[in-house]
């Protein structure tokens, strides 16, 4: 669509850019000043340079916890985007089944990130959870399943935990867009006779590229800065096999008082995420670009 | 026969799905003593008394309320804000607009966690600490993004045409926008107020930091069934119960909006 040229378009984006600014710019303009200063108490702080920014090369307890983050938003992506597309193909087009689907999606994305972990954790404890003294009494493993016992069981837990919350929204998502495709080309591929395959690779998963961006942006997003629910279910343990980058940061923020130090990391933090959202999401608008679209 | 199998595991994940939430259902329904002595599939001897205890205690209740003050605050606050920007967006080239759009959405990918200290300056400079307010304006942070992001993707749906067609027939933008315009995508605004309604209502670390008692959401509250005694299981899970029903009630009520929009937007 060819848009008007108007800067008085301006005056509609204001209100946005003010309450937005409001709430990003003058925080994130005191974490720069924690960053590169050292805080004594109100009023006595003392400019520091670059010392918190090097003191954070060489922490490598915050190098385990960014790399346990990679590995679990990498999890994260693998197995709940493929599944969330399987899930939209298989849901009902229409009649009833549609609201029900929808419904039942939906229920786990409206639930407050810590009643998650408390939902799990009620789930999965070796004394009263359906889970935990399911699998216990199948007497598979060695040792009890207990996921406050050994770091494995705690993570199997924790990724059961998120990819039971958010693939829902990558599949609602999916579904959008597989809605979105006119029926008339799904009846060009019967009379061209194509496998069930062939519609999805080439009529399907191209229609649901815009759709895939957002679930890819969102899922890297959220699951790179995931806080409430690990804290909630392992409380970052045992030992520190969970402790993520938002639990390890807040540890040192708020538990240490070591201000200077988390601040510098989190400007890291923001800006691992900033350049991962925007290597994805020119990956996901270039792929396939090159392809004649059906 | 394929069809049947898909239907078969598409059950199978709505069960896993539910099942989980069942067992915090199960667990409401008891009392803390039987919880920890009998292991039972389902409750046998029901009883209400953790439900009774949360809606006869104010400390308890008012965390309910709360969080539905605010929540309902932000979800206005953030249409009203997100509206004529993202009609902005749809309509309109202007000096700057990509780069609006993308600072927009960075704003979502900030850590909260350590942005926790600095809002709880901010929001005691300026004497908000503790109110319904204070929460709805800091959850705008990611909630305004998030809004413009999907009623663009609605309005660049709609045909400029009509636009051109109201404005030649002398209508007053405000009075084409509310009486043509938010009518044509009204269920972009079903689909925006949901999410917006979701993310606001699920989110812990800001709730919690910018409040102190007379705003304090449940998800907060919750934190109280750890007594000297140990965990109160049955209390802690009818509080987890109760807040899953509100989102339940807002999904029924999009229900309809929510397959139309789903279908029809770009979402």
């Amino acid at each position: 669509m060819e848009k008007w040229e108007n800067n008085r378009a301006w005056f509609l984006v204001l209100p946005v850019f003010v309450v937005v600014a409001f709430s990003a710019i003058i925080p994130l303009m005191t974490v720069v000043n924690y960053s590169i200063q050292d805080i004594f108490g109100p009023g006595n702080a003392v400019f520091v340079g670059t010392e918190w920014f090097e003191e954070m090369l060489t922490d490598s307890r915050l190098h385990d916890a960014l790399g346990r983050q990679f590995i679990f938003s990498g999890l994260v992506l693998l197995i709940e985007i493929p599944l969330g597309i399987l899930i939209a193909l298989a849901m009902p087009k229409k009649g009833w089944g549609v609201s029900a689907s929808l419904i039942t999606l939906a229920i786990p994305l409206l639930i407050p990130w810590n009643v998650i972990g408390t939902i799990w954790i009620i789930f999965t404890r070796p004394d009263i959870g359906l889970f935990g003294v399911g699998i216990n009494s199948l007497n598979l493993l060695d040792v009890p399943f207990d996921h406050t016992a050994r770091p494995s069981f705690a993570w199997i837990t924790l990724m059961a935990m998120e990819v039971w919350h958010w693939t829902p929204l990558v599949a609602l998502l999916c579904y959008a867009g597989l809605r979105a495709i006119p029926e008339a080309y799904y009846q060009a591929a019967k009379i061209d006779g194509a496998s069930a395959w062939s519609v999805f690779r080439y009529i399907q998963l191209p229609k649901m590229r815009g759709v895939l961006t957002i679930a890819v942006l969102l899922r890297w997003m959220d699951s790179f800065l995931i806080y409430a629910e690990p804290f909630a279910l392992t409380g970052g343990g045992p030992g520190n096999s969970t402790t993520f980058l938002s639990i390890y940061l807040v540890k040192l923020a708020t538990g240490q008082f070591d201000l200077g130090p988390a601040a510098a990391f989190s400007l890291i933090y923001f800006l691992i995420v900033l350049l991962f959202s925007f290597i994805f999401y020119q990956a996901l608008l270039n792929v396939g670009k090159g392809e004649k679209i059906a | 026969m394929r069809i049947q199998k898909r239907t078969l595991g598409l059950i199978f994940y709505f069960v896993l799905l539910v099942v989980p939430i069942y067992w915090m259902l199960n667990m409401s329904l008891r009392s803390n003593a039987d919880i920890l002595s009998t292991f039972s599939l389902y409750p046998a001897d029901i009883t209400f008394e953790n439900y009774i205890k949360i809606f006869t205690d104010e400390s308890w209740y008012s965390g309910y309320i709360n969080a539905m003050i605010y929540v309902t605050l932000n979800t206005l606050m953030s249409l009203a804000f997100a509206l004529p920007a993202a009609y902005a967006f749809s309509r309109f080239k202007f000096l700057g607009d990509g780069q609006m759009f993308f600072w927009l959405l960075t704003n979502r990918m900030a850590p909260p966690a350590v942005f926790l200290l600095p809002y709880f300056q901010l929001y005691s400079t300026v004497n908000l600490i503790d109110t319904h307010i204070a929460v709805a304006l800091a959850h705008c942070l990611f909630n305004v993004p998030l809004a413009v992001w999907i009623l663009e993707g609605f309005m660049s749906g709609i045909p400029k045409e009509i636009d051109e067609t109201a404005f030649i027939d002398g209508y007053s933008f405000p009075r084409f926008f509310i009486t043509i315009f938010i009518p044509l995508i009204r269920a972009g605004v079903g689909v925006t107020a949901f999410f917006c309604f979701m993310f606001s209502w699920v989110e812990l670390l800001f709730a919690r930091t910018l409040t102190v008692t007379e705003a304090k959401p449940i998800v907060a509250t919750m934190t109280r069934t750890i007594s000297a005694t140990g965990l109160d299981w049955g209390l802690l899970a009818a509080n987890g119960i109760l807040t899953i029903v509100p989102g339940a009630l807002v999904i029924w009520f999009v229900r309809n909006h929510l397959a139309k929009g789903f279908a029809l937007g770009r979402v």
